[in-house]
């Protein structure tokens, strides 16, 4: 409770309410204002965040900081709300990415600040509002509402293409979505009348074939947000011409919510059906890490680069689900984690560039390191966690996940560890030419390296990259109870 | 101090060096940088040598520092091993690391990035520290990588140059593929034994002997198909065939990472790697017959290579990745204490050859050209006599520490019965006429003979910066057509000179005390150490527990009985086949590069194609980058276009969206507002339906 309010309620609707706020200085005029309300609420926003971390109980599965309340009767549907081990670290990640996407659109936005800010702002508590909600419906809402903040950040201050790029995103993730809708009514009336995700959850006996049905359903929804191979194709695009915040929480948290999705929905819903088609989801997995691995190998725009990254590095998280063991699920949530940080941090480096430069183009630049050393060291701190480096946050994932798939087969392992190479090779490639070198041309003579706010970004980044890669413990203690009981969960047939 | 803090300073005061030049270094200025760091890892050498006496007490330690990760019932920890083989290691790092560092200040005096160097290095002795006081894989792989990645920074240390920041990412990703097949190596024990420490591993090894593993359709030995996959990891970071492409273009970086990393240390961490795990490769003849043909080809082919590079610092590039065959060989041979003991003698007079190479190439104002030497014995007497000190050892000289390690590597191979033994045997005996034929090359024509330097040499005619750049630009014109590789060497050798040379009449002229005192600290290990340390490492059960030899594994305890004491071991050597070929080598070469030089020249002409192949060390480096390369960026291409853009994208997404677009535009035809339209088409309906009604 703070201040004798509910603590997830208080995550869900403080930025909202400070959106609207900042919403309301209105035009250009205000900016100034807009700038700095939005940082307080974006603050303030990760702070009420912080009880979930302190007053969590690591010893049980059981939901916690729960809230309960009536919202439609004639429905059963519920204003019901509580975390776990699996959700309360991605409620405090979104929270904490807040504040940093304010910052970095600090001096870059200039034109409709205000509803820039907002926009972040909402949906920084429609997120959590993704990760708290126990009533699928809720759960629904909150799953579309995210979309709406994310298409008006991408149509508004995007790039050249931008209006392309809003509606192949916004038309992706709704189609998907569709099918889950029809899934949860279903489960509804499965259940008799219920729409709690908890009582999904339980139900005792779902026939195989309607498994395998709902199965797919959840499928599409969660498959494209995460993005798995082959609906990923909306990322790219969108990560290109999305500003520079709305790549960063683009990569950072939204796709966190369908791999959320799937340790939610379809694993504990129909166990039958995943351990069914758990080849078909390792094969995924494995085509997005070795298929995306090269593609993004030749890109030539820095963003669709680490765009392809991102899709390779979450077919980890996929592989890590559904080998059905600790070492896999709990390495793929380290995954999703670490790989908030990573891709966030090197979607803010790339912005940090753009806004010197205005390219993406690799081509465009080299020998930044003369013009900018500490931005570079930075960069290459970011750059060797994307390559999975021991001792950064990425390591821990990708190894245990690796780890976990030698036990189940070995040449899951083999496609696996092959991004050892190809992560390594397009992310220092495209580092060797972007920053090592003579100085190319005279845009990049003219660079000046980071100001005080990009290096406060970077420094807590770097914090958080290295802290979880030398010292990942506190984060997996988190875990364990949930992730246990899930895997014991998922071995009790349900036909 | 109790023992136990000394563990956590040995690693973590580099470390604290590290942070401070690196982070505070423009703070600090550069005397205060290089103080704080050589004082740190002198703090770190004095705390080794604490700990090395202590271990020479009876003491080892083998516990966990922190929990690093609890998962599925398994604790990965951080933690440490301390016993009489950690305990060599630490001291040769500490060591080599400590004259590394007091030798830079005089190397890298001139340059901008002096604290980042610093930085570099003391992270690199941190790296390593941990790598070698490791008490289980995941922490020996966190060291694996973290060397891995100072390596790459330090070969890109002069990032401006094209030719250096090829060699780094090459290298780093030469290391991937090996670690590639390390991890899986490492996800194998953890399956099979349900523990990533060394301890509980080796405990239950014995009983998994017979285990098979369960890859694909192949019925393989699960503990040969450990050490194979463990050894991959070693052949990437020790260079060993065919992974060794990335060595000799490391020589890039600056020469004293090339004494400390890529000769006395890091490269070592696979021979270190596989002795560590002697008590599970001991139970596995196939892969050690595979690690001993491995080295074997690493130890004869690497070093003809050496015999007709120009580049001074390649030279000894060469001579360091035979020498690591040698080492690989001994491993192979199941002796792991004399390839430890290898290592170590090799890890002094390797970085005394390189250091004073460096000594060279300042005397000689960066020009690295030994065509362009001669004579230098007059102009630079300590360098001088400590580069002949260090090839003396390198060849195997009677008394020298190299003989003992080297002649003990021959012996092994000798008595060892394992498939391939016979080449193996046949590739040492005849690297040692070639090693000591290339180097004394190098020795002669850098030190004696007629004074070559001052001269207008028709290819290094272009020291004005202005050319450097267009050779600069040109190279990053050629990175930008993927096809970098063709040309490289050219362009490496032509970088050099960017950096000038002696210009016409200037005399070289000798280091400064910083840069010639540790080749003084180094030449004496490289005399004594051999005669002091063979007798107790190979013979004295000095490595105890630490190192498991197998029974029927039997070349140690026949050397053993053979042995009467390091005086007696020289003098015996001076009748036998190794010490004449060495000498022959020496013969030889004084007879082509001092008293006919016109013999190699006519060799080279006659045989063109021989100097073709090694000149273009075996297309190794060709093939990688066509095939490896190449096909990688060709997939890329293919695969992005193809697949994404034109499959997925294309036929599926937009094709979609075009499907509904044009179903539509069929469909929208019969909103056509017309009135008479729609009443027609009711009016059809009408009939249609009272049809099929009155019909059935």
């Amino acid at each position: 409770m703070i201040f004798g309010l509910p603590v997830i309620s208080v995550a869900i609707w403080l930025p909202i309410v400070f959106g609207v706020l900042v919403l309301a200085t209105g035009n250009d005029k205000n900016a100034p204002l807009a700038r700095i309300l939005a940082l307080v609420g974006g603050v303030l926003g990760f702070l009420v965040t912080l009880p979930l971390y302190i007053g969590f109980d690591v010893t049980t599965s059981a939901m916690q900081f729960e809230e309960m309340h009536n919202w439609i009767n004639r429905f059963n549907i519920h204003y019901h709300l509580g975390v776990d081990g699996i959700s309360m670290l991605f409620i405090l990640l979104n929270s904490f990415f807040t504040p940093l996407v304010v910052l970095a659109g600090w001096k870059v936005i200039e034109k409709r600040v205000a509803q820039y800010m907002a926009a972040f702002l909402i949906m920084s508590g429609i997120v959590n509002g993704v990760f708290a909600a126990l009533d699928s419906i809720l759960f629904y809402v909150f799953w579309e509402a995210m979309l709406i903040p994310m298409f008006i950040i991408i149509g508004v201050w995007g790039g050249p293409n931008r209006v392309y790029a809003a509606m192949k995103f916004f038309l992706y993730t709704l189609l998907g979505s569709l099918l889950m809708l029809v899934s949860l009514i279903y489960l509804y009336n499965l259940s008799g009348g219920s729409f709690s995700i908890l009582d999904f959850q339980q139900l005792g006996h779902i026939p195989m074939q309607a498994q395998i049905l709902i199965f797919i359903a959840f499928f599409f929804a969660f498959a494209v947000k995460v993005p798995m191979f082959p609906v990923h194709t909306w990322l790219p695009d969108a990560h290109v011409e999305a500003p520079t915040g709305g790549s960063v929480v683009l990569a950072a948290i939204m796709l966190k919510v369908g791999a959320y999705g799937f340790l939610r929905f379809s694993m504990p819903i129909t166990p039958d059906a995943s351990h069914k088609l758990a080849g078909v989801m390792i094969a995924l997995s494995l085509i997005a890490i070795v298929y995306i691995g090269l593609v993004a190998l030749k890109q030539s725009d820095m963003k669709k680069l680490v765009a392809y990254s991102s899709i390779s590095h979450m077919g980890f998280v996929t592989l890590g689900f559904f080998i059905f063991n600790a070492y896999g699920m709990e390495g793929a949530i380290m995954q999703m984690l670490s790989h908030g940080f990573v891709a966030g941090a090197l979607f803010l480096c790339i912005g940090v560039l753009y806004d010197r430069v205005h390219s993406r183009e690799i081509s465009a630049y080299g020998g930044v390191a003369n013009k900018m050393p500490v931005f570079a060291a930075f960069f290459m701190l970011f750059a060797m966690a994307n390559s999975g480096l021991p001792g950064t946050s990425a390591f821990v994932g990708e190894f245990m996940v690796i780890m976990g798939a030698v036990k189940v087969n070995f040449w899951y392992a083999f496609a696996a560890a092959s991004t050892l190479i190809f992560g390594a090779a397009y992310t220092l490639w495209m580092y060797k030419r972007v920053i090592f070198g003579a100085v190319a041309n005279h845009h990049v003579a003219e660079l000046t390296d980071i100001n005080g706010r990009e290096k406060l970004i970077f420094i807590i980044l770097a914090i958080f990259v290295l802290g979880m890669g030398v010292y990942p413990l506190p984060f997996g203690e988190i875990l364990h109870v949930s992730v246990n009981d899930l895997l014991i969960h998922m071995t009790q047939s349900k036909l | 101090m109790d023992i136990q803090t000394l563990y956590l300073i040995v690693p973590l005061a580099p470390l604290f060096g590290a942070i401070c030049a690196g982070l505070f270094g423009k703070w600090l200025g550069r005397k205060m940088s290089h103080r704080i760091t050589i004082a740190m890892v002198g703090l770190s050498l004095y705390a080794a040598v604490k700990i090395f006496l202590d271990v020479m007490d009876g003491h080892s330690f083998d516990g966990p520092v922190y929990t690093w990760f609890n998962s599925g019932g398994t604790s990965f920890h951080v933690g440490f091993l301390i016993d009489r083989l950690t305990a060599v290691m630490m001291l040769v790092v500490t060591s080599v690391s400590l004259m590394v560092h007091i030798y830079t200040i005089g190397y890298m005096e001139e340059d901008d990035g002096y604290q980042r160097f610093f930085s570099y290095i003391s992270l690199f002795t941190f790296s390593m520290l941990m790598l070698v006081m490791a008490n289980n894989f995941m922490q020996l792989f966190f060291g694996w990588e973290a060397v891995g990645l100072v390596s790459y920074l330090l070969i890109g240390f002069w990032y401006k140059r094209p030719t250096a920041i090829y060699a780094n990412l090459k290298a780093f990703l030469v290391n991937r593929v090996g670690d590639f097949g390390f991890i899986l190596g490492i996800g194998l024990v953890l399956m099979v034994f349900g523990t990533l420490n060394y301890a509980d591993v080796f405990a239950n090894v014995a009983a998994h002997a017979d285990d098979i593993a369960p890859i694909g359709g192949m019925h393989v030995n699960m503990i040969t198909a450990i050490c194979i996959l463990l050894f991959i990891g070693a052949m990437g970071k020790s260079a060993q065939f065919p992974l060794h492409v990335w060595l000799p273009d490391s020589m890039e970086g600056p020469t004293p990472i090339s004494a400390l990393i890529h000769a006395a240390t890091m490269v070592t961490a696979g021979i270190f790697m596989v002795s560590r795990m002697s008590p599970m490769f001991e139970l596995s003849d196939t892969a050690l017959s595979f690690v001993m043909i491995i080295g074997a080809i690493t130890a004869l082919f690497m070093g003809f290579l050496g015999i007709i590079q120009n580049d001074i610092k390649r030279v000894i590039a060469y001579s360091t990745l035979s020498q690591l065959g040698y080492m690989t060989v001994a491993l192979g041979a199941s002796a792991y204490s004399v390839a430890i003991f290898h290592l170590m003698t090799h890890a002094f007079f390797k970085a005394l050859l390189f250091l004073g190479a460096g000594s060279v190439i300042m005397g000689m104002h960066h020009d690295q050209d030994i065509r362009n030497m001669g004579g230098l014995r007059k102009y630079m007497p300590i360098t001088w006599i400590t580069s002949l000190i260090g090839s003396l050892a390198l060849i195997g000289t009677p008394f020298f520490s190299g003989f003992y390690s080297k002649d003990s590597i021959i012996e092994a191979v000798e008595y060892s019965h394992l498939p391939g033994s016979g080449f193996a045997y046949f590739a040492v005996v005849a690297g040692v006429f070639i090693t000591a034929f290339y180097s004394f090359r190098m020795y002669f024509l850098v030190f004696h003979g007629e004074e070559r330097f001052g001269k207008a040499h028709a290819h290094d005619e272009h020291p004005s910066t202005s050319s450097g750049h267009t050779v600069a630009a040109d190279a990053q014109a050629h990175d930008a057509h993927d096809s970098h590789a063709d040309a490289h060497d050219d362009y490496a050798e032509e970088d050099e000179h960017e950096h000038h040379g002696l210009a016409p009449g200037q005399k070289p002229h000798e280091t400064p005390w910083v840069v010639w005192l540790p080749l003084v600290l180094l030449a004496i290990p490289s005399v004594v150490i051999g005669y002091i340390a063979v007798e107790p490492m190979l013979f004295g059960n000095y490595f105890k527990e630490a190192i498991y030899i197998a029974e029927h594994h039997e070349a140690l305890a026949h050397m053993n009985a053979e042995f009467n004491g390091a005086f007696d071991m020289a003098f015996h050597s001076l009748l036998s086949l190794p010490f004449f070929l060495a000498l022959a080598g020496v013969a030889s070469s004084w007879f082509f590069y001092m008293k006919r030089p016109d013999i190699p020249a006519a060799i080279q002409k006659r045989f063109q194609w021989i100097y073709t192949l090694l000149d273009n060390k075996y297309y190794f480096d060709r093939f990688n980058d066509w095939f490896f390369a190449g096909g990688a960026r060709g997939a890329s291409t293919f695969l992005s276009r193809f697949g994404d853009k034109v499959l997925i994208d294309g036929l599926l997404v937009n094709g979609s969206a075009n499907l509904v677009g044009k179903i539509s535009g069929i469909v929208r035809r019969f909103q056509s507002g017309y009135i008479y339209h729609y009443a027609f088409t009711m009016i059809t309906g009408v009939f249609v339906l009272l049809t099929i009604r009155n019909w059935f």
